[in-house]
């Protein structure tokens, strides 16, 4: 009889091999306790931690902690319902109502995780007679809700507006509608979407535009409202999603929009209506923080100071990073037989950062990936890049300065 | 501009060879995954370059479908037909 579990043998393989690389599980690690929000204790040793997406250091927010204590103790530590049945209380409708008023929104949808936003509006908005226009690199829950839609879909190349132009013009479906889903910063290379021109295609071809913004909120744009402020387009945007989990350092993602059909799709979007909402104290956790990040936009300022020293310092060691700095930095090795010691050593050294190993890296080469924040000093910083030259050179990782 | 199968299928071959980690003895029976080690990326990338190529979009969802080089000229074929 055929084994549930026979589909499983390659990837075990390679597990083991990654395993036997290195010498221990990349995809295992654990933070035994967090220090502070840039320092961990990893198998006993205090390790920075380079790889945490917690851009503005909120996870430790002092007053998004009060706000979870007063929530838990006043409204108790869950909902155990659906938003649309039990599960909306009224700090999940102020929430609401703050991230529409931050993002200049008529209203904005809670979900229980940034993954449930991107399936439950991708699926809940194409139909079966719709296109959804997917850019390459997408995060898999873009793809995974293209699954979950009956739409057709339609990859075009990474970042490529000219490449999305020519793809719509091939479609000969005037009656269809079309979404187009872009992200705001590419999550595993730093890469930031090129939005002015998105728009203008967008415009041009009367198609409708979806920026997840999960990895730039909070990060780009004069107000933190992302990619899309960053380039003076949001007018064109149609839906806005993102996560809290990032630059607000709790969980849950959002979807916001300017138009009225949003109430009637918390009616039509299954990752939306068949789970719980979130618990009362990460909604006030949430509000917090988001207080936190507009009361402090220099926290905006320092983590793009931050990303251009670690940026800066790979350049000049002759690490092969991402060509712009953004608070992402990817640093690509050629083969995956460099990348496992390496990222073994690094982490013996003591800094943590994101081992990503093809297929889930762009062009099939591994990926040390990095995530700075505002909340890291420059010595941290300094020390972190002294490390990653340590670890390259016994590792025979070809530094090459000045390689720009 | 009439397509075939066997013409499409010759096309997609032709691209596939110049690639040098692809086997030199494949022919349309071949299947794209198994026979020719392509992960799922490398698939849709492969894809959107044969795309280019007949200037014809082949949704995901068909994919979805496609085991073998002749399934991806077949899926094409009919595809350009309908357009």
């Amino acid at each position: 009889m055929t084994s549930l579990f026979s589909k499983f043998e390659g990837l075990a393989g390679a597990l083991g091999a990654v395993v036997a690389a290195g010498g221990r599980n990349p995809f295992a690690v654990v933070i035994e306790k967090p220090i502070s929000s840039t320092v961990g204790i990893i198998e006993g040793r205090e390790t920075l931690l380079f790889g945490t997406n917690n851009y503005l250091g909120l996870s430790q927010s002092e007053r998004a902690i009060k706000a979870a204590q007063a929530a838990a103790a006043t409204c108790g530590v869950g909902t155990t319902g659906s938003r649309i049945a039990n599960g909306t209380q009224s700090l999940h409708r102020q929430l609401e109502r703050q991230i529409a008023d931050f993002f200049k929104r008529r209203d904005a949808m809670v979900f229980s995780t940034g993954y449930q936003a991107n399936l439950g509006m991708i699926s809940a908005l194409a139909g079966k007679d719709d296109y959804l226009l997917l850019d390459a690199d997408s995060h898999a829950s873009i793809y995974d809700g293209s699954r979950l839609s009956a739409a057709q879909v339609i990859r075009f190349r990474h970042n490529s507006p000219d490449d999305l132009y020519k793809r719509l013009k091939r479609l000969d479906a005037p009656n269809s509608a079309k979404l187009i889903v872009v992200e705001g910063i590419y999550s595993m290379t730093g890469n930031v979407a090129p939005m002015a021109e998105f728009a203008a295609v967008k415009r041009e071809t009367g198609a409708y535009l979806m920026v997840d913004e999960a990895h730039s909120f909070g990060v780009l744009g004069e107000h933190g409202r992302g990619a899309a402020e960053a380039e003076g387009v949001e007018a064109d945007v149609d839906f806005v999603v993102g996560t809290f989990s990032k630059s607000l350092g709790t969980v849950g993602g959002y979807c916001v929009s300017d138009h009225p059909e949003l109430e009637l799709v918390r009616l039509n979007c299954r990752p939306y209506m068949f789970t719980a909402s979130l618990p009362p104290e990460v909604i006030a956790a949430t509000g917090a923080a988001l207080e936190d990040m507009v009361a402090q936009p220099e926290l905006r300022r320092q983590l793009m100071d931050n990303a251009a020293q670690l940026h800066a310092g790979f350049m000049s060691m002759g690490l092969n990073a991402s060509t712009r700095v953004s608070p992402v930095i990817a640093v690509t090795l050629e083969t995956v037989e460099q990348a496992i010691p390496m990222w073994n050593r690094l982490l013996e050294l003591g800094v943590y950062v994101n081992l990503s190993l093809p297929p889930a890296t762009p062009d099939s080469r591994p990926l040390l990936r990095c995530s700075v924040m505002a909340t890291h000093t420059a010595a941290q910083i300094d020390q972190a890049l002294a490390i990653f030259r340590q670890a390259a050179e016994e590792c025979g990782v070809p530094l090459q300065p000045n390689k720009a | 501009m009439s397509e075939t199968v066997e013409s499409v299928s010759a096309l997609i071959i032709q691209k596939l060879l110049a690639n040098p980690k692809v086997p030199r003895d494949i022919d349309g029976n071949c299947k794209i995954m198994e026979d020719l080690a392509f992960d799922s990326l490398a698939v849709m990338n492969f894809v959107m370059e044969v795309e280019d190529s007949l200037d014809v979009s082949v949704p995901l969802d068909k994919l979805a479908d496609i085991r073998t080089i002749n399934d991806l000229a077949a899926c094409i074929v009919d595809l350009k037909n309908k357009g």
